[in-house]
């Protein structure tokens, strides 16, 4: 089968992704997303009925833990990696109108 | 003896027995790579000051008996998709412009507690991902051994750094290959332990469940001892597995007598360098001398790996870098209208064109009436894949075969077709689909002088079997494969 990515179908995917693509981006992204799905379509020569997917390759289970607080209070070093800070607080453009 | 020409262990008994001084090694690969950086890039961060004052306070620690482990004063440097506390991590990306991260690595803080000293951040390919540490927002690194060639990917500046003797031992990521490849074309030892062996607790995530951190050698025994190192059980990491052994130096033993090794015949096949055959084929026959039983044999499934791949790589990937949004930290875009095109644009000016394009696929894979198509389905073959290499292991101990299937190619070719670049990964990403252990051992060379690897494949948990084969080869070529790189002679 041959892949054919839609414009509708590229700009869903960049609001999922939260990407802007130029006009000119949108097509390569086209062209490279057709191209591997094509490739990845050869996934479908395996036989894969009844195989259960596997996300994990150990039985693991869930951890659990205390919910116990245990580092200290790093607030300072945290905001100093904020891009913009409003004293202790992120700052983000305006939400609500 | 030039001092730089030592190995991490060598270097580690000379301290202790006060023959150098931690100061000494310091300033010899601090002087070695400013030397050869312009040429090399390597570093991300070459950090002096900091390597220096770490020095002086390791080799206090040596001398008053408290450091007493072999690594104990050995420089070393750090992948930069590994957090240290403090200090710039940037996963060679324009998004994490100036992070500092509040935390260091759980893999690194066990380093530091057998003495490292570390030396700087390493370069890769954006985020991980890549074959040719081309994708880096920093610049791309040289292959130390021919500079008109890549280093490979995406650990390519870890793996640079030890074969140009910037550093004695380095950590680097494997997550579909980016230990093993990059370390045969730089002609160096790597390996990625099976999953969840060593901590990713402060490994920036590209593809959770594949994600594996792991060493980069100068030889089997620095290997063994640095993974002996890093690897410990870590509650802050959920899929830290708690295992038996962790004495991985103990399979530093010359024998590989009745060891049964299969070779895949689908890793012989076409699409691979004539040159590296004949070295694999070479190899085996090494082994095979040492009393070894050798066959050949079918995997199956092996072109299936990579898609399967690609898709649940990206998928994860996807949601990965959500987090990334010109908030927390790190790069946002100067001039937005609202939230969401901050967000936008954020992104957008600060990922790659190979980042992007797999957040994008990711995204789509994950997307509602796609996801059984193509996310299960990979799923569902992963299994498979799996499957096939629990087969293999009921009748062999270890799997041999090449690591890449070309040597390294020149800068500049690989990144204009993204899908040929993907074909590099044949042989390495299946291992991280079945989370088991993969090496990579130098091997030899190809008729243009670039360094061949072979890669050694073992059963979940079985790395000492790997470890025990690889120094026997070692042992039985006198480490003729394991030679630094002359740079550009006049360096």
């Amino acid at each position: 089968m041959k892949h054919k990515i839609s414009d509708e179908t590229i700009d869903y995917v960049g609001i999922l992704a939260k990407l802007e693509l130029s006009a000119e981006e949108k097509e390569k992204a086209k062209i490279d997303m057709e191209k591997m799905l094509d490739y990845i379509d050869t996934l479908n020569e395996l036989d894969t009925e009844g195989i259960e997917p596997m996300s994990h390759v150990f039985p693991v289970n869930n951890v659990f833990r205390e919910d116990i607080v245990t580092n200290g209070d790093k607030k300072e070093e945290i905001l100093a990696n904020a891009p913009l800070r409003k004293e202790d607080r992120f700052e983000v453009p305006k939400t609500i109108a | 003896m030039d001092i730089l020409s030592f190995t991490a262990l060598e270097l580690g008994k000379m301290i202790k027995e006060k023959r150098a001084s931690v100061l000494d090694a310091v300033k010899a690969v601090i002087e070695r790579a400013k030397a050869v950086e312009q040429e090399i890039n390597s570093y991300v961060t070459l950090d002096e000051e900091g390597a220096l004052k770490q020095a002086e306070e390791v080799q206090r620690l040596i001398d008053s008996g408290t450091l007493t482990g072999p690594l104990a004063g050995v420089p070393v440097a750090v992948k930069d998709n590994l957090c240290i506390e403090g200090q710039l991590t940037t996963c060679s990306s324009k998004i994490l412009s100036g992070f500092k991260p509040i935390y260091t690595a759980e893999a690194v803080l066990n380093l530091k507690k057998a003495g490292a000293v570390i030396i700087g951040k390493t370069n890769m390919d954006e985020f991980a991902m890549g074959s040719t540490t081309e994708t880096s927002y920093y610049g791309p690194t040289k292959n130390p051994h021919n500079t008109a060639h890549v280093p490979g990917g995406s650990s390519g500046g870890s793996c640079a750094a030890v074969a140009a003797q910037e550093c004695y031992y380095s950590l680097g990521s494997d997550t579909g290959g980016s230990i093993r490849q990059p370390s045969a074309f730089c002609g160096v030892v790597g390996l990625k332990p099976t999953y969840g062996t060593v901590s990713r607790y402060g490994l920036i995530a590209y593809g959770s469940s594949l994600d594996q951190i792991g060493p980069v050698a100068k030889d089997v025994s620095d290997c063994a001892a640095i993974l002996e190192a890093i690897a410990s059980h870590d509650t802050k990491d959920s899929t830290s597995v708690k295992r038996k052994d962790y004495d991985f130096t103990s399979a530093l033993t010359d024998n590989v007598k009745g060891l049964k090794i299969g070779i895949p015949r689908d890793y012989l096949g076409e699409g691979l360098d004539e040159d590296i055959r004949r070295a694999i084929r070479k190899a085996a026959e090494v082994l095979e001398e040492r009393g070894a039983v050798v066959e050949e044999f079918d995997l199956s499934l092996v072109q299936y790996a990579i898609p399967a791949y690609y898709v649940i790589a990206s998928a994860e990937a996807s949601s990965n870098l959500e987090r990334f949004d010109g908030v927390k930290y790190g790069y946002r875009t100067p001039d937005y209208e609202g939230l969401h095109n901050m967000y936008k644009k954020t992104r957008s000016e600060g990922f790659g064109a190979e980042v992007k394009r797999r957040i994008m696929l990711g995204s789509f894979v994950l997307s509602s009436g796609y996801y059984d198509a193509y996310y299960l389905k990979a799923l569902r073959t992963k299994a498979l894949i799996k499957q096939a290499f629990d087969r293999a292991f009921e009748k062999y101990d270890v799997i041999l075969g090449p690591a890449a299937p070309s040597t390294a190619p020149e800068l500049g070719k690989s990144l204009t077709d993204p899908m040929k670049m993907y074909l590099g990964d044949i042989y390495t990403v299946a291992v991280n689909l079945a989370g088991l252990p993969g090496m990579s051992v130098p091997a030899g060379k190809d008729s243009k002088g670039l360094p061949i690897g072979m890669q050694l494949i073992g059963n979940s948990f079985q790395e000492k079997t790997l470890i025990r084969t690889a120094y026997t080869y070692e042992c039985a070529t006198n480490k003729q494969y394991v030679v630094p790189a002359n740079i550009g002679e006049g360096v």
